[in-house]
């Protein structure tokens, strides 16, 4: 799969459908071969009714209204398995799809509820959960370590933490914001986070039907940062990292840019010695998709999980490229009721099952959208006395003397 | 002004509700603190029977009209504002439930005087009337007067134990002819929900939802508790609105009023209109990951936690004691 | 069809409530207002009533904060005419709007003759009045609170609409057109309008302002609010404290020893 090229690529971003077989994109969009790898490889690709060769062919024909005028798009998690296989590197997951996915949210007759929700929620509040902004950064009073909020000292930093929105909001999300803050400590770094001012990268935006959402939290979020000093950002969550790295350099977004088990592996021979505690954990780790399955995202996580003690470490069968997603993605996470009245399994079951069929104990991920969602299967399967989920930073957190 | 308290006596397919006894009580409390009389008005046509059980006023002064069959804001407003203006009392309580639903409002209007609602107690200071009012959906609580002249209480139902307002004294009852416009609005029929397979009043432990539990999906968790616990599940408005749960389950204003032995609220705010439905259950317990959701105000039991991790967890518990 | 939507805007309840200094209002720093829920629910219903027997909708709202995104958000869904009114008094109430309402829908040109009037059927914040029946009865209307359902003959000019009661049961009530209807829910959650939608009506959409003449007759509020206070934790409620675990093994013990837990062994 190719990489994303800053400058040129960017430009797609004010592609539309209309424009898209002019625009550079369309070349490559018209070079489809048919092929089908992208259906082979899609996770919902036996119950999609349009999968990305359909749609290619059916823009091809002319005859483009049909696919956004059905449901087909719902079934699209993002999670980049087509793009990473597409023999002619066709942009599925970055352009031609969220350019549909555009277009059937103008065309749906009615959103599913709690879809509709999360967009409302995410464009008033900052946060899918409807949670109110003032209170994102709540959790900084139990973090157990001093956390810098820019907005109170605004002086200069080196590491600019986005924390985004699960971690701040959720019980568990907050448990692997207290392992990161624990650990930029131990690291001695200099870091900051905006607090309040953080708003949702938006990229459940963008790969979630809404580009005007998109737009009006990106704007937010670049007028945030101009305010401030900093040498570059690290964050929690491969949304967010997704979202930086390939759409908001257009708006500005220029500095270095690390996911956060990136960063703790960069600087793993700090951390070592006092990764003192014997886990005796066998580890399965889950690769986050929206890292766009790219090789320098794939071994980080797993350094990490090898230097910690009495951590064994176990592939699922899909992995790395292969990537089973969590269903989370493209508007997935509130899409589960839809999913299920539909019949189709979820597709954290799925991954679940694979995960128990390791024999691990311990099921490791990096994205926080992940951690209720395998939490959930795990309960609906029986299987949570088995395993449990943990971020790796948690699990680095909880490997490091106190 | 002769300053009487007046309560307007709220029935509905022939029967008096038990809103009218707590107003009773109320205003009998009201009266008694400014020393003035406590008159409970009636309106109806060949309803002067219902009179009878009115007796925790000092009398009752009844209005007979053909318009006035069934109960419709406006030709009650229209009565109670003709009656008003003859007879200026102080203040008339009226209750905050669909049945009399825009009665104050429009009564107010007409008669150009001061309107209160949201009112959940009323107490007398210095010779006036002052209002506790829930507002903001039960976050805030406020005390209202008003300037002077005839003030229109709208009153939530649960104010008074309905029991206080009841007695065996049978008042002396005025009957006043009335004039009134035909009303341009036309009562069709009644159309009653669909009988379910269960009767929300005769559960004796009730599991109820609300927008906490996010979506349909969750309901299972909720049922699988009530099943745990012998019970059933119902739902706040929001519940019902998106389809969740049908008509029959829903608890409050426009749902059932339900007094079981166990009700476990998860994911309900506690507004007002959803608490009138529950808050004489015997043991109520709450569940709500907002701290200041005010189901805490009427609760035994309170749990601040996000219910979908609450409830399961606690369906297990029932059922790992069950043996 | 000509209808008319009435909207209002709230304190949004998702943010904490602080009471301002002086001990009788809402701090507004932390103050964040939304568009009334039933009032959304009123537009949806006058959107759906449009779509199937066409017409105009037209929206008109008081000057405040945040009122001119719930504006743009009613014509990005289908209003056709958006009016702002401008004058209206700090303090005033839902008593003081309802008569600017009625004031404006009766001296704004091409406003009137309309056959419906959409608004909801109360607001969390309606202390002094109810603006649906307070309108209804300035303007001679017809008016029917708590609908929901609509239904609109307009050859016959009738609306048939159910009105909700205790229990569950609806009562379906006739009205002649023109009529106030107090809307409770409309027959389908409001719909969503993407961002993109919104912003494009902010840059073609023009609010028309109506500036209400300062009038000595009617709408100074009749109540004042002594005091306003977060209610008194009551101190009823026994809080559980711990994991979702621990709660729940309590909360057993307590139900258990209060003899509601059924079927346990003996």
């Amino acid at each position: 799969m190719a990489a994303a090229t800053p400058a040129t690529e960017l430009a797609s971003c004010f592609t539309t459908l209309d424009n898209l077989l002019a625009a550079e994109e369309g070349p490559r969009v018209l070079s489809c071969i048919q092929c089908g790898t992208c259906v082979g490889a899609c996770p919902y690709g036996d119950v999609m009714q349009y999968p990305p060769r359909r749609i290619i062919a059916m823009l091809r024909a002319g005859m483009i209204e049909q696919v956004f005028r059905s449901e087909s798009l719902l079934t699209c998690v993002a999670c980049y398995a087509c793009m990473a296989k597409c023999p002619r590197d066709i942009r599925l997951t970055e352009i031609l799809l969220p350019l549909v996915k555009e277009r059937t949210l103008l065309e749906l007759p009615e959103l599913p509820a709690e879809l509709q929700r999360a967009l409302q929620n995410m464009l008033r509040y900052g946060n899918p959960m409807g949670e109110s902004a003032r209170k994102r950064a709540a959790w900084v009073k139990t973090a157990g370590v001093p956390i810098r909020i820019l907005g109170e000292s605004p002086g200069p930093v080196d590491v600019l933490w986005f924390v985004e929105c699960y971690s701040s909001y959720y019980a568990r999300g907050q448990d692997n914001a207290r392992a990161t803050a624990r650990l930029f400590q131990a690291l001695g770094t200099d870091f900051a986070i905006l607090g309040n001012e953080e708003k949702c990268a938006g990229e459940c935006g963008r790969l979630t039907w809404e580009p005007g959402l998109y737009e009006t939290l990106m704007d937010s979020n670049m007028a945030v940062f101009r305010k401030y000093d900093f040498q570059r950002v690290v964050t929690s969550c491969p949304h967010a990292h997704n979202a930086f790295s390939t759409r908001y350099p257009a708006a500005g977004f220029n500095w270095p840019l690390d996911i956060a088990a990136g960063y703790f592996f960069r600087n793993l021979d700090k951390l070592r010695p006092r990764l003192t505690k014997k886990l005796g954990y066998k580890v399965a780790y889950h690769d986050p998709c929206c890292l766009r399955r790219q090789d320098e995202f794939f071994e980080a996580p797993r350094g990490l999980l090898r230097a910690l003690p009495g951590v064994k470490l176990v592939e699922m069968a899909h992995n790395r490229m292969n990537s089973l997603c969590c269903g989370g993605g493209g508007g997935g996470m509130w899409l589960d009721t839809y999913y299920k009245v539909k019949g189709y399994e979820r597709l954290s079951e799925r991954r679940v099952k694979e995960a128990i069929a390791t024999g691990a104990d311990v099921l490791a991920v990096s994205c926080p959208y992940e951690v209720s969602r395998f939490e959930d299967a795990l309960k609906v399967l029986g299987h949570d006395k088995q395993m449990i989920v943990r971020d790796v930073v948690e699990l680095v957190a909880e490997a490091m003397e106190v | 002004m002769s300053g009487t308290i007046w309560v307007l006596a709220e029935h509905w397919r022939g029967q008096l509700s038990p809103v009218t006894y707590e107003l009773l009580a109320l205003g009998r409390e009201v009266a008694d603190a400014l020393g003035v009389p406590l008159e409970a008005v009636l309106l109806g046509h060949g309803a002067s029977g219902l009179a009878a059980t009115l007796g925790c006023a000092d009398s009752v002064l009844y209005g007979d009209h053909p318009a006035l069959a069934e109960p419709m804001a406006q030709p009650y407003a229209e009565a109670l504002a003709a009656l008003a203006l003859e007879n200026r009392p102080a203040a008339v309580l009226i209750p905050l439930t669909n049945v009399s639903m825009g009665v104050g409002p429009l009564l107010a209007a007409r008669l150009g005087c001061a309107g209160v609602n949201f009112a959940k107690d009323l107490t007398v200071r210095d010779g006036r009337i002052e209002a506790q009012c829930l507002l903001y959906g039960g976050k805030i609580q406020a005390c209202v007067a008003s300037a002077g002249g005839t003030v229109i209480e709208g009153v939530w139902p649960g104010a008074r134990q309905a029991d206080q307002g009841r007695s065996d004294r049978v008042p002396p009852v005025r009957e006043v002819q009335l004039s009134l416009a035909e009303p341009r609005v036309r009562l069709k029929q009644y159309v009653d929900p669909e009988a379910g397979d269960v009767n929300l009043a005769e559960q004796e432990v009730l599991v109820a939802v609300g927008r906490g539990i996010q979506s349909q999906d969750n309901l299972e968790l909720a049922e699988n508790l009530a099943a745990a616990l012998g019970g059933a599940v119902c739902g706040s408005r929001p519940v019902i609105d998106q389809g969740w749960l049908p008509l029959v389950r829903q608890v409050g204003k426009s749902g059932v009023t339900v007094k079981p032995k166990l009700y476990i609220a998860a994911g309900i705010s506690g507004a007002p209109e959803h608490v009138e439905g529950m808050r004489d259950a015997d043991v109520i317990v709450a569940i709500n990951s907002d701290p200041s959701a005010p189901i805490f105000e009427v609760a035994d039991y309170g749990i601040v936690g996000d219910a979908l991790d609450v409830l399961p967890a606690l369906a297990e518990a029932v059922e790992a004691r069950k043996g | 069809m000509n209808i008319l939507v009435l909207l209002k805007m709230v304190p949004d309840v998702v943010e904490e409530l602080e009471i301002a200094p002086d001990g009788k209002s809402l701090a507004s720093d932390a103050l964040r207002m939304i568009l009334s829920e039933s009032d959304d629910h009123a537009l949806e219903q006058a959107l759906l009533l449009k779509e199937r027997h066409g017409g105009v909708i037209t929206v008109v709202a008081a000057d405040g904060p945040e009122v001119d995104d719930a504006l743009y958000t009613a014509a990005a869904k289908g209003a056709d005419r958006v009016v702002k009114i401008t004058g209206l008094e700090a303090g005033w109430g839902t008593r003081g709007l309802a008569h600017a309402f009625a004031r404006v829908i009766s001296t704004l040109p091409g406003l009137a003759p309309f056959d419906l009037i959409l608004t909801g059927t109360q607001a969390i914040d309606d202390l002094d009045a109810l603006v649906a029946p307070s309108v209804a009865y300035e303007l001679d209307l017809p008016y029917v609170p708590i609908v929901s359902r609509v239904q609109v003959d307009p050859a016959a000019r009738e609306a048939d609409v159910f009105k909700e009661y205790p229990g569950g049961v609806r009562g379906e009530f006739a009205a002649p057109l023109p009529a106030m209807l107090g809307i409770q829910s409309a027959e389908k959650p409001p719909r969503y309008v993407p961002v993109a939608k919104v912003r494009a009506a902010m840059k073609t959409v023009k609010i028309e302002p109506a500036a209400l003449a300062t009038a000595a007759d009617g709408g100074g509020p009749l109540v004042y609010v002594l005091a306003m206070a977060k209610p008194q934790a009551s101190g009823r409620a026994e809080m559980l404290e711990g994991a979702p675990e621990e709660v729940a093994a309590k909360l057993c013990e307590t139900l258990a020893s209060r003899g509601l837990l059924a079927g346990r062994a003996a």
